[in-house]
Formats: C-alpha cells, sequence, structure tokens
C-alpha cells in the first residue's frame, strides 16, 4: 500500500516558498530601495539552498537508514537549478539589460563571474537529463554525468564567497555565511568518500544494533 | 577665535519641503516597467545620459562647478534628480550595526548620538575636543553630492554640514602634519555588529592633508534640511564625493593629524583590494567585480561610472603625476 506522499508535497512545497516570498515582498515593496540587487541576491541563496539540500540527500540516508529521502534528490536538484536560471536571468536581463557585450565581458574577465556563469553551466546538462528517459538510456554514464553537481556545488561557494567583500582566507571582513556554507557544503562532499561513508553507515548499525538489543533487554 | 564661527540658523520654513525636494517614484508603476525597461535596454546601447570618457577633464563629464551652497537645490550639477530621504534612511552599509544595509536603520533607531564629543588631536598647533554644539557652529551648508559605493550602486543625496578645512584651520595642523586619520566610535552596547571577530574595529579612514583641506570634503551633520539619521552616521559623518563610499566614515569620535599614512579599515582587510586612495575611477576594477557603470538607487538600467564620480575637474589636479592604477 502507498503512503500519503507528505514528504514529496513538503518538498514542493518548500521549492516555491522562496519565489513566492519573493512576490510577496515585490507587492509590498518590500525589497529594499535597490530591488534588483535584492532579488538577484535572494534567487542565488535559493539556488544555493536546494543545492545543498540536493547534496545532503545521499549523507541523511546514510546516516539514518531513510530510504524514503532518496527519490527527493531530483526535485531539489531541478529547483536548484530552476533559482540558478532565474539567478542568471536577473543578472542578464534585469541586472545588465541583456547588453550582450556587456555581459560577455563580465562572464569571461570578472572572477565571481566566472565562477557562477560556470557552476550554473555544470548544472545545465543535468536538468536537462533528469528525466527517466535519459536515466534509462544512459546507464552508468548517467550517474558519471551528475557527478557534475559535486565541483558545481564547490564553485557555488567560490562565487558566493567572491561576490562578498572581504577574504575568505583571511577570515577578514563579510565572510561568515559563505564560510558556513562552504563548511556544510564540504561536510556533504567528504561524506561521500566511500571510507566517510562506510565508517557513518557502521557506526550507525552499531548504534541501532545496540537500540535494538537495549529494547530486547528492556522486555 | 569664537567670533569667527558664524552661526546658520535655517528657519524651518526656509527648508524645501521633502515633497518639492523630490517627486517619489511610484514603485509599482517602476516595477511594472521594469521587463520593458530590460528589453528596451537590450535594444538601447546607451541608456545612460552621460558618457564617462575617463579623463575627467573632458566637458561630458564635468557639470557645473558644485555649488557652494545648495540650499533647496533639486538635482546635482548634471541635473540628476535627489533621492528620496526613504531611500537615503534604508539602505545604510554600517556594519557596527549589521552588514544587511536594510537592517541598520532599525537596529541604530536607539543610538545615542547627544551628547557628543570630537577629539581633534595629533600634529596640530591646537588639540582640543569638541562638543557637537561647538561644531554645529561652523558654517552650515547644503551640499549636493552623488555618492558612489564600490558595491557599484549609488544615491543623489542633499547633505548639511561644513568643511573640514574649517575645523582644521581651527586645529592648525603642524608642518610635519602629512594625513588626516578618522576613527568611528566602538560601543558594543550599542552597536551589535562590533561584536564580530571578522573585522579590525574601530572603523578608521584616512585622507591625505591636502584632500582634507579640498572645498568638497565636509563633515555632513544633517541631510534634507533634517539632523542626519542614525543609521547615516549621527550626528557626524565625513563625505568625500569623489571618493568610494566606504571613504566617508560615519559617527566620528576622533579625528588625529599624522605624518604616517593612517591604517584604514577596508585596507587592513584587502590592501588589494581597497587602496587607501580609493578615488571613484571607471577604469581601475576592483579585482573580483567591475566599477565601469553603476545603478543608481531608483533607477533601471545602469550608468556609466564617471572618472572621479564626475568631480574630476575641481579634484584631478589632486592627483597630477600619480599613476591611479597603482595608487588605487
Amino acid at each position: 500500500m502507498r503512503h500519503f506522499p507528505w514528504l514529496r508535497i513538503l518538498v514542493h512545497i518548500i521549492g516555491w516558498l522562496p519565489l513566492a516570498k519573493l512576490i510577496f515582498d515585490f507587492a509590498a515593496h518590500n525589497l529594499t530601495v535597490n530591488p534588483i540587487q535584492e532579488i538577484e541576491q535572494r534567487l542565488g541563496r535559493a539556488a544555493l539552498y536546494f543545492l545543498a539540500a540536493a547534496l545532503a540527500i545521499t549523507p541523511v540516508h546514510t546516516l539514518t537508514g531513510w530510504r524514503s529521502v532518496l527519490p527527493r534528490r531530483r526535485a531539489l536538484g531541478l529547483y536548484a537549478f530552476f533559482y540558478a536560471s532565474l539567478h542568471f536571468l536577473t543578472f542578464a536581463g534585469l541586472d545588465y539589460g541583456f547588453n550582450l557585450a556587456q555581459i560577455l565581458d563580465l562572464v569571461t574577465t570578472k572572477p565571481y563571474i566566472i565562477a557562477g556563469t560556470l557552476a550554473f553551466s555544470l548544472l545545465v546538462p543535468l536538468a536537462v537529463t533528469s528525466f527517466d528517459y535519459f536515466i534509462r538510456r544512459m546507464k552508468k554514464n548517467w550517474k558519471r554525468l551528475h557527478r557534475l553537481v559535486y565541483p558545481a556545488g564547490l564553485i557555488v561557494i567560490v562565487h558566493f564567497v567572491w561576490a562578498r567583500k572581504g577574504n575568505l582566507f583571511q577570515l577578514q571582513g563579510d565572510v561568515l555565511q559563505p564560510l558556513l556554507w562552504g563548511l556544510l557544503v564540504v561536510f556533504l562532499l567528504i561524506l561521500r568518500i566511500p571510507a566517510a561513508r562506510k565508517w557513518v553507515s557502521g557506526l550507525r548499525q552499531s548504534i541501532m544494533g545496540r537500540r535494538r538489543a537495549q529494547t530486547h533487554a528492556e522486555k | 577665535m569664537e567670533q569667527k564661527l558664524k552661526h546658520v540658523d535655517i528657519p524651518s520654513s526656509e527648508i524645501t519641503p521633502e515633497s518639492l525636494y523630490l517627486s517619489r517614484r511610484d514603485w509599482l508603476k517602476v516595477m511594472g516597467i521594469v521587463s520593458a525597461g530590460a528589453l528596451l535596454a537590450a535594444c538601447a546601447p546607451k541608456l545612460s545620459g552621460i558618457t564617462a570618457t575617463g579623463s575627467g577633464s573632458s566637458p561630458e563629464t564635468q557639470g557645473a562647478p558644485v555649488p557652494d551652497n545648495a540650499h533647496g537645490q533639486t538635482a546635482d550639477e548634471f541635473g540628476n534628480p535627489l533621492n528620496t530621504f526613504d531611500e537615503i534612511a534604508n539602505y545604510n552599509n554600517y556594519y557596527e550595526f549589521s552588514t544587511a544595509k536594510d537592517a541598520v536603520a532599525s537596529l541604530a533607531a536607539d543610538f545615542k548620538s547627544t551628547p557628543w564629543a570630537v577629539e581633534v588631536d595629533g600634529l596640530v598647533q591646537n588639540p582640543r575636543t569638541w562638543s557637537l554644539d561647538e561644531l554645529l557652529r561652523f558654517e552650515q551648508k547644503e551640499r549636493v553630492y552623488r555618492l558612489r559605493c564600490v558595491e557599484a550602486w549609488s544615491m543623489v543625496i542633499p547633505w548639511t554640514g561644513f568643511q573640514l578645512s574649517d575645523l582644521l584651520a581651527e586645529a592648525a595642523p603642524m608642518a610635519s602634519a602629512k594625513y588626516v586619520e578618522f576613527t568611528t566610535l566602538m560601543d558594543e552596547e550599542q552597536m551589535p555588529g562590533v561584536g564580530s571577530r571578522f573585522y579590525p574595529w574601530p572603523y578608521t579612514e584616512g585622507l591625505r592633508l591636502d584632500e582634507a583641506m579640498h572645498r568638497l570634503t565636509i563633515l555632513a551633520t544633517g541631510l534634507y534640511g533634517k539632523p542626519l539619521p542614525n543609521q547615516d552616521g549621527a550626528p557626524l559623518r565625513l563625505v568625500v564625493p569623489w571618493k568610494y563610499g566606504f571613504k566617508s566614515i560615519k559617527a566620528i569620535v576622533r579625528i588625529r593629524l599624522t605624518e604616517e599614512r593612517p591604517q584604514t579599515f577596508w585596507n587592513t582587510i584587502a590592501p588589494d583590494e581597497y587602496g587607501f586612495y580609493s578615488n571613484v575611477n571607471p577604469e581601475v576594477d576592483h579585482p573580483r567585480w567591475s566599477q565601469a557603470t553603476e545603478r543608481r538607487i531608483g533607477e533601471l538600467s545602469r550608468r556609466d561610472t564617471l572618472m572621479f564620480n564626475g568631480y574630476g575637474g575641481e579634484v584631478a589636479g589632486l592627483y597630477a603625476g600619480m599613476d591611479l592604477s597603482i595608487n588605487y
């Protein structure tokens, strides 16, 4: 029997939340006096949140053994791509008025924009091949291709750090937020290294085993 | 000495009402045409009226000289309209309170800006502490200045204030004085951001003495004919209109004349990104982003950034013979 798909519905509700809030705040004139930048930055942050959430699925499964989170990864990844696309569109359209010469110059010369563009272009093939058709068709290569999300996650953090005023390596300036998100992404990636993964699932099994033994003893 | 200080008392009836200062932009309307504007911008090669040539001395980059007293003026010397009081008072880079520009106003609401004292010392003949009332006796003028943030946004602001040169003349710098160092109040109880270990508090800034003595360099005490709002640096802040906004240090408690170039806040954090001079210069990019264009708050399309923020006619001479890509 199929359970009520509450987790699936929850993911979709959360997925539309940032856009809904943006529209609400736009209508309420609540996007600061520099709304274009506010829209741009909020969409970028939303993309990062969903990318981190998608990257968290495997570690959450490893840590908890909770299987029903696994099918939610695709939607989270697509929401990340959705917000990254809106973020890029806002940059190109609202911010730079689709001035192609200017955009091309920025995209090729300004470090944080190079990083952002690179991360976004890594996400494009992943979104395109997210359909069941490609998963079946590409077999092993699908998994290989979708490992691009790991470098994308790291490059996004570089993009975030470089867009702020400060110096991450000297821990000076406006770097706290990118630092925390960077640590989270790195942590989520480390948990994928086979040795780390094995250790974590071993840990889980021994904890669960102990608990099982405990409940058994209490009986 | 006291008689020299002219007390200017502007009757409130003379202060231009805000409704005349500005035609308030209707955001709904403006934002309704955002997409249309974006499409238009795709067709038009240049929407901004002013073209920067980068030399700072060509006629297009200079408006009329900045008037000594812009009382009641509704635009800058290029004809750019003023930003609204609400815009100026709700979008503040003031990391002592918050790194979120729209959060500063409420966090600074209870800031105590009176009583206030400013110490003027270092290499001066007459070191002393000035109260705010004493400073308000210097001839207060209204100056409409463009403020260009290093983050590539800008505003046009009607400041009230007095020339720093008036105060420095009273202090009488010694011949050995070459620089002026400014320090912001550091009060952890009132300023929640000061607790952050990521910054070298207190905020300090510096100018070369000739920059400090320039007629355009003012200590602002108000805007729109009102006392300076807390979030804009009450009760006393520096305004140096041809430099990036972070040079215009807020809530000043100390002005010290020195022989050595002073350490400054952002320069300490990232010396290769924020130079001591930090003159607005569209040709010298910040290493990570472009300084060629800016967004004027309230406008949809970007405009070209002007050399020395459009004040080259009056200030370019200060940097004659200097390579501005090295002395950024």
